[in-house]
């Protein structure tokens, strides 16, 4: 009979072989799902694994869907570090996106370049905004920010549903529930020509850098991780939870709305019901498959941004349904659940 | 020879990292009072989880009534007549005493026959307990009655007691040994478990000695002295301490109309709580636990900001309003009783549970510097020889002995003027704690106010100056050490310093009249 018994301590081995091996069930729980479908297994592993890194592209494509993903997950995992659970990522995202378009929208043919900069910080103050109600919510009424924020996701979707049926509908667009097409002066730079990867990169990869400075090597973080790890210790030592909560809320929901700045004015372009592509939600799965570290999360947005590609490429190649993007980020994130036992237990064989 | 009704030969259990019995052996006779004598992780939980069937042990045969048995489970010992009383109760706060005794009993019975046997169980032994109280309405003491009543209503022939004296006064004590011996005069063995040398030389009349896993010893404890015993139990015998004379200066920690109510709905309220500590004096709190303590603690170490304004001087400063942090800068430094998860980060290295109280590893903008809270935390690794696998181990890695040596090193280095500290030496061993002990002295000479909560009375004779009894979030009038006496303390404990009863009110009525003069 199998066994589990409690590791003396947590296997640091099994910290990293976990989302390794997780990603390995998921594969072969995917390979079982393609047969089960009656598509060629291999066909499909090749859909999600070999097509988004084929070419210099492809492998471009698999940057513009990881940018923000992330870029959010780099915020929860200060958040979720914090244990302040900030499910709502998806709503700072939204009102990020739609702070940043209305700023894109004022420009015209005699505005400078300096709207790329204001872009970007209207897309940042309205992921903070969004998420500072959460943060006022629970440290004035104690409200339970899990289910605040999510809630605040489906008012940040009627709110842009309000913007682009109503005052902000491009008069020229046939009636589109859209906006106008933003000048060109607000797109946010390209890193280079025949690709659609911005800048948005670069500032991704400066959030690595500088989330494990804040969390690893500075005081403020320290007390961030205190209070996520052992409230009653920080407590004592003087750190201040409603410090906390604020800096993790508004640090994930500025991440949250820089991502639908970049996104708006970058690849979207525009506002339009369709702006909310469930990154939001995906970067959770992000930040805990990348064990909430700054360089794993690099890797899991990586592998994340795959599956939207494969899950679209499995659309027009295979005819299977979009949803099957979902399914392959439920698998993954069940899998790690499953394989994260691994780390304080130890399977034994007994008769 | 009769039979013995307990009997183990050889029994080894090993945990990953670990032998926790190697080969232990051990016979009770019935109607005996045997002692398990041994200090913490010397392996007296794991044997007692052994006889109980809560653990399988991995070699070794265990004979009842000279049957042999394998348990396998709490409710096998219980039908076989085992019963175990544990040192940390378990009982639900908002249920009637039967209620509670009700769930671990066989379902066959009402609750009415419960409280009927309740009350003839309760008279027989002299535990007075009314069943219909709700149990967050008992004292400590009370609510111990309600486990061994618990116990004794499966009708043991082997009662198991983990502990039992670490949260009672002396007056419940010496109360809980009449039972026991009563008990043990109708043919029920006893195992005692504890660390406390004169209590198993005042009730046991056999004693199995462990330490490392080991029987290093039995005997029989009445012929023993404290320090015979506690050489088989850590092989040395403890430092003795040296206390010196009083020489205290400025009042360092003034506290005065402290009043506060709980902020949980099952604490207990402070009163107009008056205190003063000087520098080079250790003034102790006695008290069983729950009367007040963790409140008064919260409130002077400013983990609890809402302390009248002025209540709270340090140094001179009122500092009732402020946080854990602003007092740290004022000299103020605090063990708390929890050491993980509020005195030290589990999962965080030691090094690294240096910053909760300490900021000098931090150059500009708190950029942590971690070469130097490295070389820190390997200096006090040294100093307080702790045993660990250097300042990269985790907090929960260590036991709890050489973790609360690493805390109270953290906030005795940090040369504080006032010095606060929570049980020093609780589920301490015999070794550490005498050098705990030794450490707080050193300091006291050094010139640092001390305060002292414990429940530990030995302790806070040996260490303390003068003594405060907190009961029921009331603190009495200070006395001095030379004044106090066993008796005295156990009194203040029950809240009696200003009833007209004995030497107590005297004294009470005395110091009064010198503070009025």
């Amino acid at each position: 009979m199998l066994r589990l018994e409690v590791r003396p301590q947590p296997s640091a081995r099994w910290g990293y072989a976990s989302p390794l091996l997780a990603l390995a069930i998921t594969v072969v729980i995917g390979v079982i799902l393609f047969a089960v479908l009656g598509k060629d297994p291999v066909r499909g592993l090749q859909v999600f694994f070999w097509e988004p890194i084929k070419s210099t592209y492809a492998l471009s494509e698999l940057m513009v869907k990881a940018t923000p993903l992330l870029i959010i997950a780099l915020g929860l995992a200060v958040c979720f570090r914090s244990n302040v659970w900030n499910i709502g990522a998806e709503g700072q995202y939204l009102i990020g996106a739609i702070f940043a378009a209305g700023v894109a929208l004022t420009a015209d043919k005699t505005t400078g370049p300096w709207i790329i900069p204001a872009i970007i910080v209207a897309g940042i103050l309205g992921g903070m905004f969004w998420a500072g109600i959460t943060a006022l919510l629970r440290d004035r009424f104690n409200a339970n920010e899990i289910l605040v924020s999510l809630m605040l996701v489906y008012v940040a979707i009627q709110v842009l549903n309000f913007l682009v049926y109503g005052p902000w509908k491009d008069p020229l667009g046939y009636n589109f529930p859209q906006t106008k097409t933003f000048e060109s002066v607000t797109q946010i730079p390209k890193l280079m020509q025949g690709s659609r990867v911005n800048i948005g990169l670069l500032l991704a990869l400066a959030g690595v850098a500088a989330v494990w400075v804040f969390l690893f090597r500075t005081y403020a973080g320290y007390g961030q991780l205190v209070g996520g790890l052992a409230p009653a210790a920080a407590r004592y030592a003087g750190f201040s939870s409603r410090k906390a909560l604020w800096i993790a809320l508004l640090t994930s929901g500025g991440a949250a709305g820089l991502a639908g700045a970049l996104e708006v004015a970058g690849p979207i372009g525009q506002l339009t019901p369709y702006v909310p592509a469930g990154y939001g939600f995906a970067a959770i799965i992000v930040a805990f498959v990348g064990r909430l570290h700054p360089v794993g999360i690099v890797f899991s947005a990586i592998l994340m941004s795959m599956f939207y590609i494969g899950g679209e490429l499995a659309q027009s190649r295979l005819g299977l349904p979009k949803s099957i993007t979902g399914v392959f980020q439920g698998l993954l994130l069940f899998a790690l659940l499953a394989c994260d036992t691994l780390i304080a237990y130890r399977i034994k064989w007994s008769k | 020879m009769t039979t013995p009704r307990l009997q183990l030969t050889g029994i080894t259990k090993r945990y990953p990292g670990v032998v926790a019995n190697s080969g232990v052996s051990l016979t009770v006779a019935p109607g005996q009072i045997h002692a398990v004598l041994g200090e913490n992780g010397a392996g007296k939980s794991t044997l007692m989880k052994i006889i109980y069937g809560s653990v399988k042990p991995d070699e070794g045969a265990v004979m009842f009534n000279g049957q042999p048995v394998h348990v396998r489970n709490p409710q096998e010992a219980r039908a076989l007549g085992i019963s175990m009383v544990f040192q940390h109760f378990s009982l639900f706060d908002t249920l009637t005493v039967a209620e509670n005794v009700w769930l671990g009993l066989d379902k066959s019975l009402t609750l009415a026959e419960v409280s009927a046997s309740i009350d003839v169980t309760a008279s027989q032994y002299g535990l007075d307990i009314d069943p219909k109280r709700p149990v967050h309405t008992l004292s400590v003491g009370e609510m111990q009655r309600v486990e061994i009543i618990r116990a004794l209503l499966t009708n043991p022939q082997l009662l198991i007691l983990d502990e039992p004296t670490s949260v009672l006064t002396p007056q419940a004590v010496e109360k809980l040994f009449v039972v026991l011996n009563k008990l043990a005069s109708e043919g029920c063995s006893i195992l005692y478990i504890s660390h406390k040398l004169h209590e198993i030389r005042e009730l046991c009349t056999a004693c199995t000695v462990l330490r490392g896993g080991k029987v290093t010893g039995v005997c029989d404890p009445r012929e023993e002295s404290n320090a015979s015993l506690s050489r088989l139990m850590i092989g040395a015998e403890p430092p003795a301490l040296e206390v010196r004379a009083l020489n205290a200066g400025a009042a360092v920690l003034e506290v005065h109309g402290l009043t506060l109510a709980s902020d949980d709905p099952f604490g207990t309220d402070l009163a107009d709580i008056a205190l003063t500590v000087r520098s080079g004096e250790v003034v102790g709190i006695a008290g069983v636990s729950g009367n007040g303590q963790s409140e008064l603690l919260f409130a002077l170490s400013g983990e609890d900001r809402r302390a009248p304004a002025g209540s709270i001087r340090v140094t001179g400063k009122d500092a009732s309003h402020h946080g854990p942090g602003k007092r740290r800068a004022l000299g103020l430094h605090f063990v708390p009783e929890e050491r993980l998860g509020r005195g030290a980060v589990p999962t965080l290295s030691l090094a690294h549970n240096l910053l909760l109280t300490r900021r000098d590893a931090l150059g500009a903008g708190g950029w942590l510097k971690l070469g130097a809270l490295k070389a820190q935390a390997t200096d006090i690794i040294q100093r307080y020889n702790v045993k660990a696998n250097g300042p990269d181990a985790a907090a929960k890695s260590l036991s709890g002995g050489n973790l609360q040596k690493f805390i109270v090193g953290r906030e005795i280095e940090a040369k504080p003027k006032l010095l606060i500290v929570s049980q020093p030496t609780w589920g301490v061993d015999v070794g550490a704690a005498a050098q705990i002990r030794g450490e707080i002295l050193a300091l006291r000479d050094a010139g640092c106010a001390v305060l002292v909560v414990s429940e530990e009375l030995d302790e806070l004779f040996e260490i303390s100056d003068r003594l405060h009894v907190i009961a029921k979030g009331r603190l009495s009038p200070s006395m001095d050490r030379a004044d106090a006496t066993i008796e005295r303390i156990g009194e203040w404990m029950s809240g009696l310093w200003d009833a007209p009863s004995g030497a107590a009110s005297e004294h009470h009525k005395k110091e009064t009249a010198h503070a009025a003069a």
